[in-house]
């Protein structure tokens, strides 16, 4: 019982990262092709300003629950994902960095730079969180001592012993860098004003297309990849309806953006990533990594678990931190509601 | 090089660089809460200008701090899996804490505190600041548990398969290693971030320009550095090496050079460890003290590292002692500096004394030696232990990450951080050059360019 509650709060976790930090990484990415002049520039930094390192935030906390509660999965995933998390690393100093100098207002010749690098940084890291996604649904060669350790590429096809990027990660990436772009669009509908709102609402037509095509292809990709994903799904029919809330919050998306409602729209897209990663978790579900070398090596639940007792301590200060949390979450967007101050200065 | 020295080096490098900045953030969140709260009660708009320069100053810090912090908690898992797996129940919990009790409060806090002085009552800003401090704080206390724990284990069992689990939460957050480490710590931070305001303070007192803010500046960091630098030498550093005296003896020795146990051990003040010979060459020793620091008497017998089997040595002698000596002999110095600038302020003398406003100004880099050379102390003595007397550092890293694949992204984390080190030192530069009053004339309109 314990080990199933975990297993969700770790997910909540992960969902939390990707609803929030993701349309800040969706706004990086506009940044790059979408925003015009200067002044929208600074709104569009300015509408993810006071929030995106709080985002970044459920990365951490997020890896520091996986940490305590399933020791083994962090041990194994962190070392044998270990190239792709240092350049995820990499990206996100990258990230932070030029965001950061991009706030001073005189950076004079280096403003170009800065702002590709910040929108360049988004964009692969969105990739990389998608394909690492697909790593996990696919599975990784684990020994039977529980670690393995993967290049960053192969043949580029999934099989016994594939590498980090194959088509199948490859797919999980764009899927991801179309919703969170998607995403992205959304905030800056919501918190950006004139020509810019409108011409981020136009773009969401084409990324609602593109996002519906993917999910279909990379619901068939991952069934044809591992098959044994539905089985919980054929075990408990009623969690068909996961992937039905997908298609309903895709729908919800596309209304809401032509009705100019866009809170609705973005709360529309925030259930799509919620669905598509409760799905893929369920699809998992107990196990935490699948062996490509059997299921005998798999991580399951059960071998990776802490104890009861460490789980059942660690459950009362989570639910009364994140209570915390989630007040000043709530708290912060409240006070920054509204659009941004497209004239206005950085701190 | 093998793989475990790739590791260890790794990890050493880039916490050796993330601490250059927490260390100031977690000073300078205080500092503001002071400058943030005179400011409320006399209703001054220099000491809340004062304040605003520094939360610029503080917002990068805090953005270079965040960035750099996160590879730390990657690397327990990238790094160092065999020692996260079995360590997982008890350490990962402290870190999980950090996670969501600091970060979010930190970092939503901060927002408010940067961008939101036009959106927010006086005393709610006022209110960020403390929040953002506690924050700060909070975090510091939840990475100094999880290094406590590693320095002197408790409140544990181990299960059949090898995991270590926590027995008592409480005993956990407790850890009498970890409380007087986390004193002696946050006090180090403070150092810091006294030194620097009070170099920048003297800074435009000698340059002779917005001379009002320089004056302040240099009263509230040699005022908080008189404070912070007794501290940090007692009780807090005093209490804390009996500590360290009791449970580590062998890194006690190798700290103070004491190769064969004495009665009556002296306190060697120079010297170079010769692990040959065993013994300080070109000592300069004064007798009877080490017995006196350790023990209150100057008989006490003090084991040498005669005691202990070679294989429980720290594993790198010489390094841990340069350590700690430069740890205690900067730390000498910085009591002796601020106790003169504090007599020369309290004689009203300060402001014009040239000779002390340079002391101040190019001493400020001190301090962040002295925390680094500290931190060296706690974790070089600590070996060759990776939890103390349980886990050896040779059985904790990854043994999956190749020797190959840990240097290539060490030499990654080498050369990105010399650009951040660079950006950086530009970016603050440029606030101290721009100065407090860089956003205009009057109070009120800088009000309006800094409110978002």
């Amino acid at each position: 019982m314990l080990g199933f509650i975990w297993f969700w709060l770790v997910a909540v976790m992960i969902v939390g990262y990707v609803v929030l930090d993701g349309f800040d990484l969706g706004v990086g990415v506009l940044h790059l092709f979408l925003v015009r002049t200067e002044d929208e520039r600074r709104a569009t930094l300015h509408s993810i300003g006071p929030v995106w390192d709080g985002n970044e935030v459920w990365l951490l906390a997020g890896g520091g629950t996986l940490y305590f509660a399933f020791p083994l999965l962090y041990a194994s995933a962190f070392s044998g994902f270990y190239l792709p998390l240092m350049i995820v690393l990499w990206l996100l100093i990258l990230r932070g960095v030029s965001l950061e100098m991009r706030n001073h207002l005189d950076m004079g010749v280096w403003t170009g730079l800065l702002d590709g690098i910040f929108g360049l940084a988004s964009a692969l890291l969105i990739i990389f969180y998608g394909a690492a996604l697909a790593n996990v649904l696919r599975g990784v060669p684990l020994a039977p001592d529980g670690y393995f350790f993967l290049p960053l590429w192969t043949n580029w096809q999934p099989g016994v012993q594939p590498g980090i990027l194959d088509w199948y990660t490859v797919i999980g990436g764009v899927v991801a860098l179309v919703a969170l772009t998607l995403h992205g669009a959304l905030w800056l509908a919501i918190k950006t004003s004139g020509d810019l709102a409108k011409r981020a609402r136009s773009l969401v037509n084409p990324l609602l297309a593109g996002l519906m095509g993917l999910t279909l292809v990379s619901l068939i990709a991952t069934i044809a990849v591992r098959p044994q994903s539905l089985n919980n799904y054929y075990q408990y029919p009623v969690t068909f309806i996961v992937p039905v809330g997908v298609l309903l919050a895709l729908a919800a998306v596309w209304h809401f953006n032509r009705n100019a409602q866009p809170l609705r729209a973005f709360l529309g897209s925030c259930f799509y990533l919620f669905f598509m990663l409760a799905g893929a978790c369920w699809g998992l579900y107990p196990v935490l990594l699948p062996a490509t070398t059997g299921a005998q090596n798999d991580i399951t639940l059960q071998r990776a678990i802490s104890s009861p007792h460490t789980l059942a301590v660690g459950l009362v200060w989570w639910a009364f931190g994140m209570a915390l949390a989630v007040a000043y979450i709530v708290f912060v967007y409240s006070r920054f509601k509204g659009k941004v101050d497209s004239a206005a200065q950085s701190h | 090089m093998d793989a475990e020295v790739i590791h260890r080096l790794h990890f050493a490098f880039t916490v050796t660089f993330h601490y250059l900045f927490p260390q100031l953030t977690m000073g300078l969140a205080l500092l503001i809460v002071v400058l943030k709260s005179v400011a409320l009660k006399t209703g001054s708009q220099q000491w809340d200008r004062a304040a605003r320069f520094w939360g610029k100053i503080f917002a990068i810090n805090f953005v270079f701090g965040v960035v750099t912090g996160i590879p730390m908690e990657f690397e327990f898992g990238t790094n160092w899996a065999r020692f996260s797996q079995l360590s997982g129940g008890v350490i990962g919990q402290p870190l999980a804490m950090e996670g969501v009790f600091s970060f979010f409060l930190e970092s939503a806090f901060l927002g408010l505190f940067l961008y939101g002085e036009k959106r927010l009552s006086k005393t709610m800003h006022w209110f960020s600041a403390v929040m953002v401090f506690f924050g700060s704080w909070i975090s510091g206390f939840f990475i100094i548990v999880t290094d406590a724990w590693m320095q002197h284990p408790v409140a544990f069992d181990r299960l059949p398969n090898g995991q270590f689990e926590v027995l008592s939460f409480w005993q956990l957050l407790l850890n009498p290693w970890g409380l007087l480490q986390y004193a002696h710590n946050m006090t180090g931070a403070v150092v810091t971030a006294s030194f620097v305001m009070a170099a920048t303070g003297a800074f435009y007192l000698l340059e002779g320009r917005t001379s009002s803010y320089g004056r302040i500046f240099v009263k509230v960091g040699v005022v908080a550095g008189l404070i912070s630098t007794i501290l940090i030498i007692f009780p807090t550093g005093d209490l804390h090496g009996k500590y360290v005296a009791r449970h580590q003896p062998a890194a006690i020795a190798a700290m103070e050079g004491l190769f064969q146990t004495t009665s009556g051990a002296g306190i060697v003040l120079m010297g170079q460890p010769n692990e040959q010979t065993q013994q300080i060459d070109n000592p300069i020793v004064v007798n009877n003290v080490l017995s006196f620091l350790i023990y209150g008497t100057t008989k006490a017998e003090v084991k040498g590292l005669d005691q202990f089997p070679r294989d429980q040595w720290p594993t790198n002698l010489p390094l841990l002692f340069y350590a700690y000596h430069i740890m205690a002999g900067l730390g000498t110095y910085f009591v002796l500096l601020m106790i003169v600038a504090a007599l020369f302020l309290w004689r009203r003398r300060l402001f014009q004394t040239r000779w002390l406003l340079w002391l101040l100004l190019i001493s400020f880099p001190l301090p962040y030696i002295a925390n680094t050379a500290g931190w060296m102390t706690a974790e070089i003595g600590r070996q060759p232990w990776l939890i103390y007397g349980l886990m050896r550092t040779s059985e904790g890293f990854s043994s999956t990450v190749s020797a190959g694949n840990g240097l290539f992204t060490l030499l990654g984390f080498m050369g990105l951080y010399t650009v951040l080190g660079l950006l950086f030192t530009v970016l603050v530069y440029r606030e101290i050059s721009n100065g407090p009053e860089g956003g205009g004339p009057e109070p009120k309109a800088a009000e309006q360019v800094h409110a978002d």
